[in-house]
């Protein structure tokens, strides 16, 4: 499968990457790890005139602790995260959730940049910069996720605006992310996540819907003293998620509920 | 408008100006003319295009042939040294790893990978570091020995004496 034709450019930096973007027009897109926007341009579900590859820029790819945050770099890849000693220290859940991003090969080429402005409901990392307060930097601006993953594959980024960090702070309690899938490789059908912080649980859940939910029933469930089968019971409180192939709404909001009690019945 | 792409693979250097739109699998196997790299399901999954950039396992059908401008790559033609089987081929040939073959040189870059990071992998390690590698003839037995008897001849010829009879069994 042959993508349709586009114009290619390297940027050597974040401003000169946005002036590209300036010049080619907002069908121009960024060029990051690849792995979600190179499969849509083969089967031309996504036909962008240009791409404007990122990942020659230098010190872009970086993990920082710096007091009660946690700096991740645009360009670092899913590997990296998953195998950071800082990251298993001070935010072990994306450690976690890293290493179930696709297989190995994926993981070597794929950023945590790319997946949060790609905001694919299926995608994992967005759950977790959701339920922990995360803010997701820009070469213009900081945007808290609660206000940045705002509807499918839809986020206030402009057209010149590139993702250039995610800050997340830390979390090194209790946490559980359950995947539920049918191959090792796959989306998840539902994703349910669990954190510890601050003395309360931060729980939320992915594609059940066009954006991550924060579960906050649950949360103030648990909070109020409910065991994790009565809490969990919440999970699916104002879910409508859409069917598709592997699952129909039902289906998911039984999953919601099933993968958040194990989610909090497991974290570690 | 063609670009640039200057690459070493397998240890020369080629240089040709190619679309962007050009995937890097179809570059190493139309352009350059290595057909032992496959493509298998072309959406990503099946790992049968494995190679590595600049010792990273990749996909080489998601990603595009100017990305790997500067690049070193390596595939299974790159493998084989002055005549003789790499440790991870011989292995696959003596253990049976293979049935029709087509998914076997992402097998063996994927394996590869594996071994350059984790040169002792357990059982359960080489499922996980293979779990990017799909082998539709149910073979997964026989590629997870296979790697098994890699790792004790690599590792195995620099660290354990002992496993030297095993190097020399081919």
């Amino acid at each position: 499968m042959i993508p349709a034709a586009f114009e290619y450019a390297r940027a050597a930096s974040i401003d000169e990457a946005a002036k590209l973007l300036d010049k080619y027009g907002e069908d121009a897109k960024v060029l990051a790890g690849g792995h979600s926007l190179i499969p849509l341009m083969r089967l031309r579900l996504a036909q962008p005139s240009a791409l404007v590859d990122i990942n020659g820029i230098k010190g872009l790819d970086y993990i920082k602790v710096e007091g009660s945050k946690v700096h991740v770099g645009a360009l670092t890849r899913h590997v990296e995260i998953q195998n950071s000693d800082a990251i298993k220290d001070k935010l072990p859940i994306l450690a976690e959730v890293a290493g179930e991003v696709g297989d190995n090969q994926v993981r070597n080429m794929g950023t945590i940049g790319g997946v949060v402005a790609h905001a694919d409901a299926a995608g994992d990392y967005p759950t977790i910069a959701l339920i922990l307060d995360a803010d997701i930097v820009t070469n213009k601006r900081s945007i808290p996720a609660k206000d940045f993953f705002k509807d499918l594959f839809t986020t206030p980024l402009a057209a010149n605006e590139i993702v250039t960090e995610v800050v997340f702070p830390v979390a090194d309690g209790p946490h559980k992310y359950i995947k539920f899938r049918r191959r090792l490789f796959d989306w998840a059908i539902v994703g349910a996540a669990a954190q510890k912080m601050n003395g309360g649980w931060r729980i939320g859940l992915t594609n059940v819907g066009p954006t991550p939910v924060r579960a906050k029933a649950v949360e103030e469930a648990l909070h109020k003293g409910a065991k994790p089968e009565e809490a969990s019971q919440h999970a699916s409180d104002g879910l409508n998620p859409s069917g598709d192939l592997r699952a129909s709404p039902e289906y998911k909001k039984h999953l919601a509920r099933v993968l958040t009690r194990r989610a909090i019945e497991q974290s570690a | 408008m063609k670009h640039k792409v200057a690459t070493t693979i397998n240890g020369h250097r080629h240089e040709h100006e190619v679309e962007p739109r050009l995937l890097l699998v179809h570059y190493i196997r139309d352009v350059v003319g290595l057909t032992g790299t496959h493509i298998g399901c072309d959406t990503s999954q099946c790992g049968a295009c494995t190679i590595l950039v600049d010792g990273k396992a990749i996909k080489s059908c998601t990603m595009f042939a100017v990305q790997s401008e500067g690049k070193s790559l390596t595939t299974i033609e790159g493998m084989a040294q002055d005549g003789k089987l790499h440790p991870l081929q011989q292995a696959f040939w003596d253990e049976h790893g293979l049935q029709c073959g087509y998914c076997t040189p992402g097998f063996i870059m994927a394996a590869a990978y594996l071994l350059s990071q984790n040169p002792n992998p357990t059982d359960d390690e080489i499922r996980q570091g293979l779990e990017g590698n799909l082998c539709r003839c149910t073979g997964y037995v026989n590629i997870v020995k296979s790697v098994r008897s890699a790792a004790a001849t690599m590792g195995g010829a620099q660290a354990k004496p002992a496993a030297k009879s095993v190097a020399g069994r081919s």
